[in-house]
């Protein structure tokens, strides 16, 4: 081997410490257009956003394997169609926090209001606190675990992926619910149209134990949820299932 | 002699007639209400019902085949980084992957990239045939969102936020399950054979204030690069037109109650929403009002059917319009060739519309392997792109008989009308008068 070679060779140069972005002093445009510009993650991994101030679509679209944290509440829509990267939210979140989120996680450390995780597609969303209503709207193979409760319609038209709810649920709980799966620790105040309480197995115990590592979440027990899923009675239209819409 | 009262011919009734008793029967037997594919089929006012002017003392035309007529437009100005620019002003609407099989999606992209224009996604996701072969491809952001993720929306050309559509504003869809193949399946995210609803409503929005939001998660996910387009039913187009303008689109595309859907109640197709021609000056009045005429582009869609119709949508104000029924006609939906099989399904060339059945003896709206094979895509797609030089053409040819040089210089002015309802629709004078009913609001 040749040493001095190896010693002549160029260093690549890593930015361990965390790039700040202080959207008090420049526009949400060049956050995001500067996190979509990342196209090699080890380049620059870590990002920080300061006084978010609730500003909407913050780190929407991010596309690399990178850790954002958001200093404060942010508004609509905040990791939108995210793709792999680990957003962290040290505050609350508006409506459709991780909407059509693809992979990777994002973490809101307080509560989440409406459509938290709609569409989603893959990843984790963990949300701390409560999350409003319609969390996990037609949700299509993302993972979500809340904390705390979750609002009416939950679920509603979820076709795939988990929604893991510590705390209890609202009215209307998975309506029209395709193949998604519902575990729920407390209460559900009701289950919407074709959703039903089902048997927990143990691949479904296995499942969400895997799922509570990710969040982080310890001090409960997989054993301590029911699980809720589809019916399949709605799933071809038949006019004597009329009433149940 | 014995008197004998002769009888009265017998009478049918014209509230119920034929197809109404039968439709009565078919309820009464089945228990479920009809869903078919396309557009309202009753008559209603239509471009039909306008006529242009043309040229005279006060007014000279331009020489066919030697002055310009340019058809050129450009989409998106407003707010995008790239604007897409067409070569003329008839684009191809959304119309789904699920709905319409494969090759005929292929063959809409390769018919309007041989004319100059652009083709639309529809509600499943964006194909790699459209994608490969549209050289302009606007992609549908619906309420499903089927299919959706931000590779697709960083590929396409534009995006179109669907609100509603002409057949059934304020309803969603239903794909049933016997045209719900693998590869559908896959696509949606759903069990195969399966029914699959379409939601009325975006999840995650609701209103326009939200929407404007929405419209700013979408540019600020691509980079603000892309126009952003915002479709609506023919429902309340003043209001509708002028709050999309209001939540920041670059585009507006109004779609009347001619336009055509892949499957709904035919009480819904035939019963809600406006007439595309009582839908285009409201919109454009709106645009008006706020001083984005020709700042945020019209584009009209709902019946048109040749080039007559394109230059009466544009002198009404438009930008542009959409085709989604003609264009399918173009690629060889309904063809006589095909009578046969048609009756074999209990109806007619030039009447079927049990798209959501899967069934489709032209291979358009179906999945199934075998007769998705009739649609040849380079042959449909010569045709497509032939009928729309036609109708660019014959739109030209109105537009120098009217002395413009640019179709969008064709103007209301430029047109009378034959009835009153389409005078007061258009705000154009009733043919031999100087009358526009209801001139001076909406």
């Amino acid at each position: 081997m040749n040493v001095t070679t190896l010693a002549k060779a160029p260093q690549r140069e890593v930015n361990y410490a965390p790039r700040v972005f202080d959207l008090d002093a420049a526009p949400l445009r060049e956050l995001n257009l500067a996190l979509h510009q990342v196209t090699d993650a080890s380049d620059e991994p870590s990002w920080e956003v300061i006084n978010p101030k609730g500003s909407h679509a913050v780190a929407a679209g991010v596309a690399q394997p990178i850790a954002v944290e958001v200093r404060g509440s942010v508004g609509y829509y905040c990791g939108g169609m995210n793709d792999r990267a680990s957003i962290t939210v040290h505050g609350s979140a508006g409506p459709g926090v991780g909407e059509n989120m693809m992979s990777g996680q994002i973490t809101v450390k307080g509560d989440a209001s409406q459509y938290a995780g709609a569409t989603g597609r893959g990843g984790l969303l963990v949300i701390e606190g409560n999350a409003s209503s319609r969390c996990g709207i037609s949700m299509k193979g993302i993972d979500i675990v809340v904390r705390g409760n979750v609002g009416h319609m939950s679920a509603f038209m979820a076709q795939s992926g988990n929604l893991v709810v510590l705390g209890n649920a609202g009215d209307a709980l998975g309506d029209s619910i395709y193949e998604a799966r519902l575990f729920v620790r407390g209460e559900v105040k009701s289950l919407g149209a074709d959703c039903i309480k089902k048997e927990m197995r143990p691949e479904h115990i296995a499942k969400l134990k895997e799922l509570l590592d990710r969040a982080g979440i310890t001090d409960v027990k997989p054993e301590e949820f029911t699980r809720y899923g589809s019916a399949r009675t709605l799933y071809n239209f038949n006019i004597d299932n009329a009433d149940a819409y | 002699m014995t008197y004998h009262n002769p009888p009265t011919t017998p009478r049918r009734s014209a509230t119920f007639d034929d197809y109404t008793m039968s439709e009565i029967r078919r309820a009464a037997a089945t228990g479920i209400y009809d869903i078919r594919g396309s557009g309202a089929k009753r008559k209603l006012p239509h471009f039909d019902d306008l006529l242009f002017l043309g040229a005279s003392i006060s007014r000279y035309p331009l020489e066919g085949y030697r002055e310009r007529c340019d058809t050129s437009v450009t989409l998106g100005a407003r707010h995008a980084k790239k604007p897409i620019q067409l070569k003329i002003p008839i684009t191809i609407a959304g119309m789904s992957f699920g709905s319409l099989s494969g090759p005929a999606k292929e063959a809409l992209g390769r018919g309007a990239t041989i004319a100059g224009t652009s083709t639309t996604t529809g509600d499943g996701g964006m194909t790699e045939e459209e994608r490969g072969h549209s050289q302009t491809l606007v992609y549908q952001y619906l309420p499903s969102r089927y299919g959706m993720n931000p590779r697709d929306l960083r590929r396409a050309d534009a995006i179109e936020i669907v609100v509603g559509q002409g057949a059934k504003p304020g309803g969603g869809g239903m794909l049933l399950g016997q045209k719900i193949s693998d590869r559908v399946a896959e696509m949606r995210t759903l069990p195969k054979g399966i029914d699959q609803r379409s939601a009325c409503r975006h999840p995650d929005w609701t209103g326009p204030d939200d929407l404007e939001i929405k419209i700013l998660e979408l540019r600020e996910i691509t980079d603000w690069e892309k126009p952003i387009y915002v479709k609506v039913g023919g429902a309340r187009p003043y209001y509708d037109t002028a709050l999309a303008v209001k939540a920041g689109a670059d585009v507006v595309v109004l779609d009347g109650m001619q336009g055509g859907t892949a499957a709904t109640q035919e009480v819904f197709i035939e019963h809600v929403g406006q007439p595309t021609l009582a839908c285009i000056r409201p919109a454009v009045k709106a645009l008006q009002d706020l001083g984005m005429h020709r700042k945020v582009q019209l584009i009209v869609s709902g019946g048109i059917r040749n080039g007559a119709d394109v230059a009466k949508a544009l002198a009404l104000g438009a930008d542009a319009v959409s085709i989604g029924t003609a264009a399918l006609i173009a690629l060889g939906d309904n063809d006589p060739r095909w009578e046969d099989e048609y009756q074999k399904l209990g109806t007619t060339a030039g009447a079927y519309d049990d798209w959501h059945e899967g069934k489709d003896p032209a291979g358009i709206t179906t999945q199934d392997p075998e007769l998705m094979k009739r649609v040849d895509p380079i042959a449909a797609g010569r045709r497509l792109a032939n009928y729309l030089k036609v109708m660019t053409l014959e739109a030209q040819t109105i537009a120098r008989a009217c002395g413009k040089n640019h179709v969008h210089n064709l103007e209301p002015e430029d047109l009378c009308a034959l009835t009153i309802e389409s005078a007061a629709m258009a705000g154009v004078p009733l043919a031999g008068t100087g009358w526009i009913p209801g001139k001076g609001s909406f």
